[in-house]
């Protein structure tokens, strides 16, 4: 974890090339439908010049070094991408706070709530 | 450490999971949102996004071990990617999009891997998407750190005099580790050579399978 009491280095939390780290997790998991849409998302909203990688990236570096450990990685990019879209004025937040609302009251499950 | 591909794992080489039975979580709830939304605002279509998926899926470590079969096989291809792999690449029918690729060849000598540092840059495009340990706070910093130590983990024990060289990818430039032809393949056809590339050899962490002999 970073030390957010040291004073800046030149690193931002991302940056842990050449850090010391615990052995490499063994632990891998088959994409969920849900984290392949995001990342079908990111593929299409860029190739449409919604956003960049850099857009992206900008987003998931700016996140607290705890959003590290306690989100997914898929978790993150949903979060960022939605960043992008607002800036990029595809939706208000407002528009994806009431759809949201929304999606919750359809079902206690992703498979539930996914149907319209 | 299992970490290459086998019979009970899935086509992506990850144990199957649920996906759509486990209680819903917000950030789920925030990309059905953000997904209707684009929808309807004639962004994408529910379509496309099938497609892209798809896509995605068909992206598997084969396609990468057909590139690296051909290399140990056809010198004019290896030279040619050894020059510019992104565009031999696209030639052999792989969608490589804009991005700059480098095949670095194994040899006797040089051991080559790849990683990360920043994020999870990886040639998506000829091995599919990143395992999750690619990803994971442990290999983006120890690799450059103690790549040795790193590899032994994987089960790679290379001799004191082997070079050993991190390949540190970024969003734009990307690396496939080109491994060394196993021993005993003289004389084999590049499906029976595919079939010895396993994805962690294309990424440096695994060598290839060696070839049986009965």
């Amino acid at each position: 974890m970073t030390d957010m009491t040291a004073p800046f280095d030149g690193r931002r939390w991302h940056d842990m090339g050449g850090d010391i780290a615990g052995p490499i997790p063994d632990a891998s998991h088959d994409f969920a439908l849900w984290e392949k849409r995001v990342d079908a998302l990111m593929i299409i909203c860029s190739s449409k010049g919604h956003f960049t990688v850099d857009g992206l990236r900008r987003v998931l570096e700016d996140m607290p070094p705890s959003s590290f450990e306690e989100m997914s990685y898929y978790e993150r990019w949903i979060a960022s991408i939605t960043q992008n879209l607002i800036e990029d004025g595809v939706f208000t937040t407002s528009e994806l706070g009431q759809r949201i609302t929304d999606v919750k009251q359809r079902g206690t499950t992703y498979g539930e709530a996914a149907d319209a | 450490m299992p970490h290459d591909h086998h019979e009970h794992l899935s086509p992506s080489g990850h144990p199957f999971r649920a996906d759509n039975d486990g209680p819903l979580t917000y950030w789920q709830a925030m990309e059905i949102a953000v997904r209707e939304l684009l929808i309807e605002k004639g962004v994408t279509t529910a379509a496309e996004i099938m497609r892209q998926i798809d896509t995605m899926d068909a992206r598997t470590p084969s396609n990468g071990a057909k590139v690296v079969a051909r290399v140990w096989t056809d010198p004019e291809f290896r030279a040619a990617m050894q020059t510019d792999a992104s565009q031999a690449t696209r030639e052999m029918g792989y969608d490589i999009g804009p991005m700059k690729l480098i095949a670095v060849e194994n040899t006797d000598a040089l051991h080559n891997v790849v990683v990360c540092t920043l994020c999870s840059c990886y040639p998506r495009n000829l091995l599919g998407l990143p395992p999750d340990w690619y990803k994971s706070r442990a290999y983006r910093s120890r690799t450059v750190r103690e790549p040795r130590r790193v590899l032994t983990e994987f089960g790679v024990n290379l001799p004191e005099d082997v070079e050993v060289r991190v390949h540190d990818s970024t969003a734009d430039m990307r690396y496939i580790v080109i491994p060394a032809r196993p021993a005993g393949t003289d004389g084999w056809n590049v499906d029976a050579l595919a079939a010895l590339v396993t994805r962690d050899s294309m990424i440096g962490t695994g060598l290839p399978k060696a070839a049986e002999c009965d």
